[in-house]
């Protein structure tokens, strides 16, 4: 007698290993920055440029603050999903491993940087 | 099958066509660009993050991320930036249109991939002139 349902031994045996997760994942944060990106470069772009009085005015603001971080934070892991697949597709073996904690690990460095300066500008305004 | 013959057939597989024997067709070069542009992005994000650091810290690194930024290496990368954050929105909201199952017909995927690259030249000039 099997003890283990079709389903069950199914899992987990495609490409990815990991069902359309991944995906998903890439489709959701593709919206939410569809939603978020055009606002974003008026406000980035006008920044750009002014004196650090200005910048630190302009980003302490709440909504060019909260707007940013979350660019920073969804694009970053928009980024990470994309570079796994690109990496997925050209590496293999320790290759493949070694990249993927690059991008994960840049992108994981980006944000927080992003995040630490946005915090700081935010206790000076 | 034997094992033997098995293994010799496995030997003399196809190989996958390799990309440089294809013609570059629209659908391919738009597909690829999608790839390139997601990349080449982090040089923006990484100039930027940096230059929101620096005007976190102090007046001095500020200066130089700023003389960083406003030099034309800066000017050229967000420039760039620019142009390939516009183009990888309009090849994104392409790939959402072709998940949801609609413009696969070639001459269609054709047409949306030249309208990805004409309208993210538009978007970049409509951008450069309002902000």
């Amino acid at each position: 007698m099997r003890y283990l349902t079709d389903r069950k031994r199914a899992v987990g045996k495609g490409a990815s290993h990991t069902g359309t997760e991944h995906h998903w994942a890439m489709t959701a944060t593709a919206v939410a920055l569809a939603f978020m990106v055009p606002t974003w470069l008026y406000i980035f772009g006008s920044a750009i440029g002014g004196t650090r009085a200005e910048v630190v005015a302009a980003f302490a603001r709440p909504f060019p603050a909260i707007l940013t971080a979350l660019v920073i934070v969804v694009g970053m892991r928009h980024f990470a999903k994309g570079s796994a697949t690109l990496v997925e597709d050209y590496a293999r073996g320790t290759s493949r491993k070694i990249g993927l904690i690059f991008f994960y690990s840049l992108s994981a460095v980006i944000a927080a940087i992003g995040l630490y300066a946005l915090i700081r500008i935010a206790l000076k305004g | 099958m034997t094992e033997a013959t098995g293994s010799s057939k496995r030997g003399e597989r196809p190989l996958s066509p390799h990309l440089q024997i294809y013609r570059v067709q629209i659908t391919s070069a738009s597909s690829i660009l999608t790839r390139i542009t997601g990349q080449a992005l982090m040089a923006g994000v990484i100039l930027g993050v940096w230059w929101l650091l620096a005007a976190s810290t102090s007046d001095r690194y500020f200066a130089v991320a700023n003389a960083v930024v406003t030099s034309w290496f800066g000017k050229l990368v967000f420039l760039g930036s620019l142009w390939a954050v516009w183009y990888h929105y309009l090849a994104g909201l392409r790939h959402l249109y072709f998940d949801a199952g609609h413009g696969l017909e070639i001459k269609t995927a054709e047409m949306l991939g030249w309208a990805c690259v004409a309208g993210s030249v538009v978007l970049t000039a409509l951008t450069i002139l309002i902000v």
